[in-house]
Parts: C-alpha cells; structure tokens; sequence
C-alpha cells in the first residue's frame, strides 16, 4: 500500500507519536534498568551513583519483607480479579434478561467505574470508619454485629475490606464488556439450543460461554495488570497498614524511593513487579491463542 | 421466549440487589455531605439526614487566600488543565499515528502498534524515578505542564488504539475520490476521514481526559502545592487529616466525580462500543 502515489512514508505520520511515547515511556524504562544496577540515593543527586552490579537484586531475593509484599499483591490480584470476572458474568446475564427499568440498570453501570478511583476509596473509607461509619451502624441496627467493627484496622479485614471496595468499582468493566458480546449473539442459537432440549447450564456452556470468553479473557487481562499495579487505593484507605498487611509491592516501590531515598533498589523492586506482570500477561495471552486455536 | 414467574421473581430480586448495592454508597456520600456534622454521629445512625446542610459546598466554592476553598478550586484547575493538555497532545500525535495503523499493511507499523500498546502495561512505579529526575532536571516538578507531558504517555496508547479504530471503519472509496481530485493526504485526512470518524475521535478524547482526570500516583510525587496539585491528591489531602471532615470530604469527592461520572453517561453507548472493539480486536 505504501507505493501508492501520493502516500507519504509511514513514519512521517507516526513520527510525532513516537517521539511522545519514547520520551515518556522508552527513556524511562531504559533509565530505570540502569539505576536498578547502581546505588543511587534520591537527594544526593546522579554524579554520586556508583555502579554496583547484581547486589540490589540479591537482596530483593532474600527480603521477605518484599516477599510478602508480593504475595498480598497476587492474593488481592486473584482475589479480586476472580471476583470481578464471576459477578461481572453474573450481571451481564442479568441485565442480558428482559425485565422493566433495564436500560436505566445498564446505564447505571457505568457509574461506580467512572468514579475516580480516589473518590471510591475516600467513599469506602467513609463506609468502613470505626466509631461512625454506615457499615457499622446499618450492621449493628440490623442485630448482624454486636459491637462496632475496625474494618479496615485490623490485619484479619484489612486487605479483603479493600478487595470489596476494588471489586465494586472495578467489575462494571467486566459486566459492560461480556454485555456487549452477550447483544452481539444471534438468538436464533439459543431457540435451536431450547428445541435441542437444551437446559440452561447447557446453553450457557455450549452458546453463551464460547461468545463471551474471548472478550472476557481480555478484560481481565487489563484487569489482572491494573491489579498487579495497584497503588491509589491502598494509599488512601490504609496507607499500607495495620502493620504492612496491606502494604503491596508498588507501595513497597514508593516507600523505598521516596520515603528511605534508596532509588537504586527501589529501581530493582521496580523491575521484579514489571517481571511479575509480564508472567501474567503471558499466562493469559497463551490461554487466548488455546481458545482461538480450538 | 416466556420465562417462568418463579424465573421473574428471581430476575426482579437481582435487580433490586444490583440497585441496592450500585447506588448505596454513592447515595450514603450524598447523604454526608449535606449532613450536619453532628447529625452523622448519632447513635442509632439515620440514614435519612434530619438537616439539610449545604455548607461543605459553600466552603469549597469560597476563593478566600488559604482557606479549602482556595485549594479545592486550584486543585479544579490544575486537574483541568493537566488533563485537557494532555489530551489535545496525544490526539495531536494520534490521529496522523492511527491513520497510519489503520492505512499501512505493513509488519513493522503493526509492530509499533503492539509495542504502544504493550507500554500500557508497564507499571508506574518503573517510570517514576526517572521522570522524578527529569522533570526536575527541566524545572518541571510542581508545575501543570510537567503533569502533562507525563499524562501524554498514559494517554497516547489509548487514542492511537481507539483512533485507528475509528479510522478503520471509513470507507477508502471517500479517500480515493479525494485523492483523485488532487487532494494531499493531509488534505484528506482533515477533510474527509476526521469528519466521518469524528464520533470515534471525541470517544478518544473523552476517555482521554477520564484517565488523566483519575491519576494519583503521578500528581502525588511531582507535584508539591497548590501552582500543580490535582483534585485527586487534594481531596486524599482533605482526607488525611486527623480530625477528618467526612461531610467537606463527601463534598468535594462528589465534586470531582461529577465529570467523569457525566461524561461517561453521555458516551455510555460508544465507550462499551469503543472498548469491545478493542477487547475482541486485541
């Protein structure tokens, strides 16, 4: 196509684009490969660095305080990944069904993923507050509980009391995405299923699931990265505590940079959770390539 | 198909679950930030405030020197700016770059197309460092313009992505006919592919300025006071005092959800349009 008269190179046009993304993205990435081999410290500027190697990742090996880290970042990724992708299915089949109000309810599902994330945390933190949150009160007044609760102030609550703040704002993405493709199937299958004598589980199986899976898969592809990067929320409804039960890896990453000024290593932690990511993401992409192979 | 009513009942009970769970905690932030502070301290707790209290808001519309309000409105400004900035760079920079993704059967510039987007998953944190050291290096920290060149990198993987879609879906015949009248491809591009796809180009944007809008993790470090902080870091700044004001916090959380929460509405049908063309493509 690009002989054809008249069209200018390819590259002129992605040209600008480029330029953006390699400043903003390129650099820094390269940038953060090098100081995750030196022994930067943030205010003592880069001339003082001195190249030390592999010792910054010998030590994230051996840190058990970055492996537990770790481990809360992959149980709240399952976690609330998972959770997302069953109530996301969930809701879509619902709101798939034919039934008064339904545009409203599918309208209305927008609105916990357009709330910014801050505004969700700062909401669910409201919710959760020990002496005068409505959690507490609504439970209490209800007979549920018998006394006040800490939600997010314990370590046994902590982290799955901001797994369901993250799933309630995060799975109307999923619920959007496998509703279109539930509109996109042909109705005439789900009549040829019902004649076949097909049950309901069966016509989910054999109908809905094939439509839905590939774009399911991809949604929590971004979900799982998203996941994995988790920072904002934790920030604002626990900074981390009680005690580092909620501290994740990318807290973990800022902490060392910023607050203990060891940018070096903090380069280090930096790339392990890029790795991490990267296993993911290659875990789903082969499980895409099965689907669209069969 | 008829559905059994016993099926019906249990339709209607999921619904009213779903109601139920979506809007309480918004209502319950609406609820807040009308309530007298005292009046969300009682004991039982009423759901339906007994006052209405619209101070929170008053305070936060005051342009007093240092008071909330004055901190709330250029937190409104900066989030403003840094976002629409951001977005009129990267459609800038996107639109001739997804013209080129959708027009070029070449392996490279599909290629490019994959590395842009794999720049998406690339954490934060594995930026941030180097960002810190450049914006300061340029007298960038602190400063909106700053913000914006780094919200261009979040950005213009989505606008490319989204505009080459867009752009997929005008017919080559339109750009062929101009082409034929001697028009250059520049010529085309703004006469006759940008208004045809202009519905999916405003997609871009919109979404665009959602995700600027909704960062934290940037504006938390490089920015420092009131010349660049966002809305986002302010209300967290609101929040994270130690005798909190839940009823001025639920007001200016409102606040700053209103427009995304908006404009999501207005574009509900084309963003689920925007993202499944994305998620069955990808």
């Amino acid at each position: 196509m690009s002989g054809r008269i008249g069209m200018p190179s390819p590259w002129l046009l992605l040209g600008p684009m480029l330029v953006v993304v390699l400043a903003a993205v390129g650099y820094p990435v390269v940038t953060t490969i090098w100081l995750a081999f030196t022994d930067t410290r943030l205010m003592a500027g880069p001339g003082s660095a001195h190249w030390i190697g592999l010792e910054n990742f010998a030590y994230v090996f051996t840190d058990a305080d970055f492996l537990a880290a770790a481990g809360r970042t992959v149980y709240f990724t399952l976690v609330s990944v998972s959770a997302e992708a069953l109530l996301g299915i969930a809701v879509a089949l619902l709101l798939n069904q034919e039934f008064h109000g339904r545009t409203f309810c599918r309208a209305l599902l927008v609105l916990p993923w357009a709330l910014p994330t801050i505004v969700n945390a700062l909401m669910w933190r409201l919710v959760y507050q020990p002496d005068f949150g409505v959690l507490n009160a609504v439970l209490s007044q209800t007979g549920l509980i018998g006394s006040y609760r800490s939600w997010l102030g314990v370590e046994s609550s902590a982290m799955n009391a901001v797994i369901l703040a993250d799933v309630w704002k995060n799975y109307p993405l999923v619920a959007l995405i496998v509703l279109a493709a539930l509109q996109s199937a042909p109705a005439e299958l789900y009549g040829a299923a019902t004649l076949d004598g097909a049950n309901a589980w069966h016509r989910f199986r054999v109908v809905t699931w094939p439509i839905i899976a590939p774009p399911l898969l991809v949604a929590l592809v971004l979900r799982s990265i998203e996941a994995l990067k988790v920072f904002d929320i934790f920030y604002v409804m626990t900074h981390g505590g009680p005690a580092s039960a909620t501290k994740t890896m990318s807290f973990f990453v800022y902490e060392e940079s910023f607050r203990f000024m060891r940018v070096g290593s903090g380069a280090s932690y930096a790339l392990i959770v890029v790795l991490i990511c990267m296993v993911f993401v290659g875990v789903y992409v082969r499980l895409l390539k099965r689907q669209e192979a069969s | 198909m008829v559905r059994r009513p016993f099926a019906t009942v249990l339709v209607y009970l999921g619904v009213a679950l779903f109601l139920v769970t979506t809007l309480a905690p918004i209502l319950w932030l609406g609820v807040m930030s009308v309530s007298l502070p005292a009046d969300l301290t009682d004991k039982p707790l009423s759901l339906i405030p007994k006052h209405i209290d619209l101070s929170h808001y008053a305070r936060l519309f005051t342009f007093n020197a240092n008071s909330l309000g004055e901190a709330f409105l250029m937190a409104l400004r900066n989030s403003l700016l840094s976002s629409v900035g951001a977005t009129v760079i990267a459609l800038a920079v996107s639109v001739p770059a997804g013209w080129a993704f959708s027009r070029y059967r070449d392996g490279r510039v599909a290629t490019v197309l994959y590395v842009i987007l794999a720049t998406y998953m690339t954490p934060a944190v594995a930026l941030i460092l180097p960002l810190y050291f450049l914006l300061s290096a340029l007298g960038l920290l602190n400063n909106v313009l700053g913000l914006v060149i780094v919200y261009c990198s979040m950005l213009t993987p989505f606008t490319a992505w989204f505009i080459k879609a867009a752009f997929d879906a005008v017919p080559r015949e339109l750009e062929s006919a101009a082409a034929i009248d001697g028009a250059s491809v520049f010529q085309t591009l703004r006469r006759v592919t940008l208004p045809y796809a202009r519905a999916g180009v405003a997609t871009a944007a919109l979404f665009a300025i959602l995700l600027a809008w909704d960062d934290f993790f940037y504006a938390l470090l490089f920015t420092s006071n009131q010349n660049a902080k966002t809305l986002t870091v302010t209300i967290a700044d609101f929040a994270a005092g130690r005798a909190t004001d839940f009823g001025l916090v639920s007001a200016a959380g409102l606040l700053t959800a209103l427009p995304p929460v908006l404009i999501a509405f207005v574009l509900q049908k084309s963003l689920v349009a925007g993202l499944t063309t994305g998620s069955v493509k990808g």
